[in-house]
């Protein structure tokens, strides 16, 4: 067993850091506070390949390993998560056109976007099916010569400024998940509305709105895999795509830790910092344990992934763990700041509310553990 | 053109330092290394020129252990083309330094129509190591550059003296060029250019390879410490009235005869 990055991830990773403090870090407060995308800084970050990271070298990409992309997305949620959750919306929506697509639709739908900045958008969630993705009532239609798509997505990450969506849908709702199918949609096609962008707690410089689809004609190439594909793509999406979000819960509360850790130092409080009071020792312990062991497990499940053996069950304890702990982690650092934590004036502020939506998105904590329950009990 | 960029690997600026067991140099085992700030502007100046004149070659010179080469891998990362690695120890003194340094120019086998290099390194402090190398090469050498042009074989130099004043040279090459910041501002390391730099030709040498013996050495390291710990300042309560005359007696007393100030 070996522990060590290879030289090649060690630059992968110190490469993204640095941008993350250079080029992030130092805008996140203003970004956040005004609520908009920071398109010179994610445009930057295209520039040094920073962005897309899954898509393969025969289509212009990096190829990089599900490991090496999660390095990636560690650091750069050290930097912002509402800036990270901007440039992994892309992978997202671009990891089933890699997992599902042919050699054609790859080259179409992949190749432009490493050719300049583009954004991209994964379309799953409705407004009433979230957790219980198999209930989806978008429609994709055969029209002979077309598909016919219906239907409204909610809460989809850079609707707003998206070249193309990724869209799941069900040619026949009583076939439950054996009904959907994954289909590409161009943002020029006739029928897409967008919504006005959301109001969130957090991710505030991330674009959230709804998209409505109102009898789009999407031509027949469009589609990836057959109809009734579209579970199993997205199913082995989540197996990449859920390591990634892991990942970015481990880089944002490295860095609500390193925050604390340092505040700890220099506030004194009965004539002695923080940091020599065991109360605080505590905490700080806790959150380092808990960091490192998320860490861990955000590795193992990429590196699973990288072998070619099945890591569901990983993926999912990953992206459960990292989150609540990032959570904790967290709301941990606004404690020690105290009164001034509350304020957003200092950073840990901003990363609670950031880490309230990893919980969330991807698949609930409480889904992930539903996935962890079912993968350990069909082995018993 | 042959460009060619010095480059030192020195410690991250947050790094602890503590002085090794015998004094001889510090603590080396849990250091990350990075490349001396002041040579990225060093790298990047030799790339905007390579981008300039067509035809012309990058190559970047290390001398320093070979366990971690950081700041190798991050030039060609960059864009430089090829690197020589000359394995030392990590503390020689400066002298060895240029001369290790030469030695790797004249082994890669081109001639150096101009060297970049950083003002000073981070972690030594020295300053020396640009001009002694040029002496060494016997070509003039600039430092604290902060402008530079390049048209029809000249090269015009800015050069930052004190007092904010702005030296300028024209010089013709060959020519050392010691960089300071403000000269521009150094690119990152592209993923693929990461990947790039793993096929680049690394030449390797030995000290005995570039002609450097343990006689060169001028300056011996032999007792490493840390600064005294600063001792805590004083703290006198003027905020009651009655005792101010007596704090302020107190204060230009200690003053006067202690700190020696007035």
């Amino acid at each position: 067993m070996n522990f060590e990055l290879s030289s090649e991830q060690k630059e992968i990773k110190d490469l993204a850091f640095k941008f993350a403090k250079n080029e992030m870090l130092p805008h996140a407060a203003h970004y956040d506070e005004k609520g908009e995308l920071p398109f010179d800084i994610l445009k930057k970050a295209w520039e040094l390949g920073l962005v897309n990271t899954c898509i393969p070298v025969e289509f212009g990409g990096t190829g990089f390993s599900t490991l090496d992309s999660i390095l990636i997305t560690e650091s750069l949620s050290y930097g912002c998560l509402g800036m990270n959750t901007a440039i992994m919306a892309n992978d997202l929506a671009l990891l089933p056109i890699v997992i599902g697509g042919n050699d054609e639709q790859k080259k179409r739908f992949l190749t432009p976007f490493t050719e300049s900045y583009k954004m991209a958008a994964f379309c799953l969630t409705e407004p009433g099916n979230g957790s219980d993705a198999a209930g989806i009532k978008t429609t994709i239609k055969d029209e002979g010569d077309h598909y016919l798509v219906n239907g409204q997505k909610m809460w989809i990450t850079n609707a707003g400024f998206a070249d193309l969506f990724t869209v799941y849908g069900t040619y026949d709702s009583g076939l439950k998940h054996k009904g959907i199918s994954a289909i590409v949609i161009e943002k020029d096609t006739p029928g897409i509305e967008i919504g006005k962008p959301e109001k969130k707690m957090g991710h505030s410089c991330s674009d959230t709105r709804s998209v409505t689809f109102k009898n789009v004609k999407v031509p027949k190439e469009n589609l990836l895999g057959k109809l009734g594909d579209g579970w199993k793509i997205a199913m082995k999406t989540l197996d990449h795509s859920r390591p990634m979000v892991a990942a970015s819960a481990v880089g944002g509360a490295q860095c609500s830790f390193d925050y604390a850790a340092k505040y700890s130092t220099e506030r004194n409080q009965f004539g002695k910092p923080l940091s020599g009071h065991q109360g605080i020792q505590f905490m700080l312990a806790e959150m380092a344990m808990n960091i490192e062991a998320a860490r861990l497990l955000v590795y193992k499940s990429a590196w699973l992934l990288d072998q070619g053996q099945k890591n569901t069950q990983l993926a999912s304890s990953a992206k459960a763990f990292s989150a609540d702990i990032f959570m904790k982690v967290a709301t941990d650092a606004v404690q020690i700041y105290g009164g001034y934590g509350y304020s957003r004036e200092y950073p840990v502020e901003k990363l609670m509310r950031d880490a309230k939506l990893i919980q969330i998105y991807e698949g609930t904590s409480q889904i992930q553990r539903l996935v962890i329950a079912k993968e350990v009990i069909s082995t018993l | 053109m042959n460009i060619f960029v010095c480059v030192k690997q020195v410690p991250d600026t947050e790094t602890k330092v503590t002085p090794n067991g015998d004094g001889t140099f510090i603590e080396t085992n849990s250091i990350k290394w990075i490349m001396n700030p002041y040579d990225e502007f060093a790298v990047e100046q030799a790339l905007l020129l390579k981008a300039a004149v067509a035809g012309s070659t990058v190559t970047v010179v290390r001398v320093g252990s070979v366990q971690d080469t950081e700041a190798l891998r991050t030039a060609l990362a960059m864009g430089a083309d090829e690197a020589v690695l000359v394995e030392s120890e990590d503390n020689l003194d400066s002298y060895m330094i240029a001369k290790s340094l030469k030695g790797g120019i004249e082994k890669s086998g081109k001639t150096p129509d101009i060297i970049f290099t950083g003002k000073q390194a981070i972690d030594d402090d020295c300053l020396q190591v640009p001009q002694l190398l040029a002496q060494m090469l016997e070509m003039p050498s600039v430092s604290v550059v902060v402008g530079f042009e390049h048209a029809d074989g000249k090269v015009t130099l800015k050069r930052e003296i004190e007092g904010g004043a702005t030296e300028v040279y024209e010089v013709s090459a060959p020519v050392l060029v010691a960089c300071n910041k403000g000269l521009n501002t150094p690119r990152y390391a592209s993923l693929p250019g990461i990947m790039k730099a793993k096929r680049k030709p690394l030449q390797q040498l030995s000290l005995g390879d570039v002609g450097v013996s343990a006689d060169d050495r001028r300056i011996k390291y032999s007792n490493f410490q840390l600064p005294p710990e600063k001792p805590p300042g004083k703290k006198f309560d003027a905020m009651d009235e009655g005792n101010q005359a007596s704090v302020v007696a107190e204060v230009v007393g200690l003053l006067r005869n202690e700190a020696k100030v007035i």
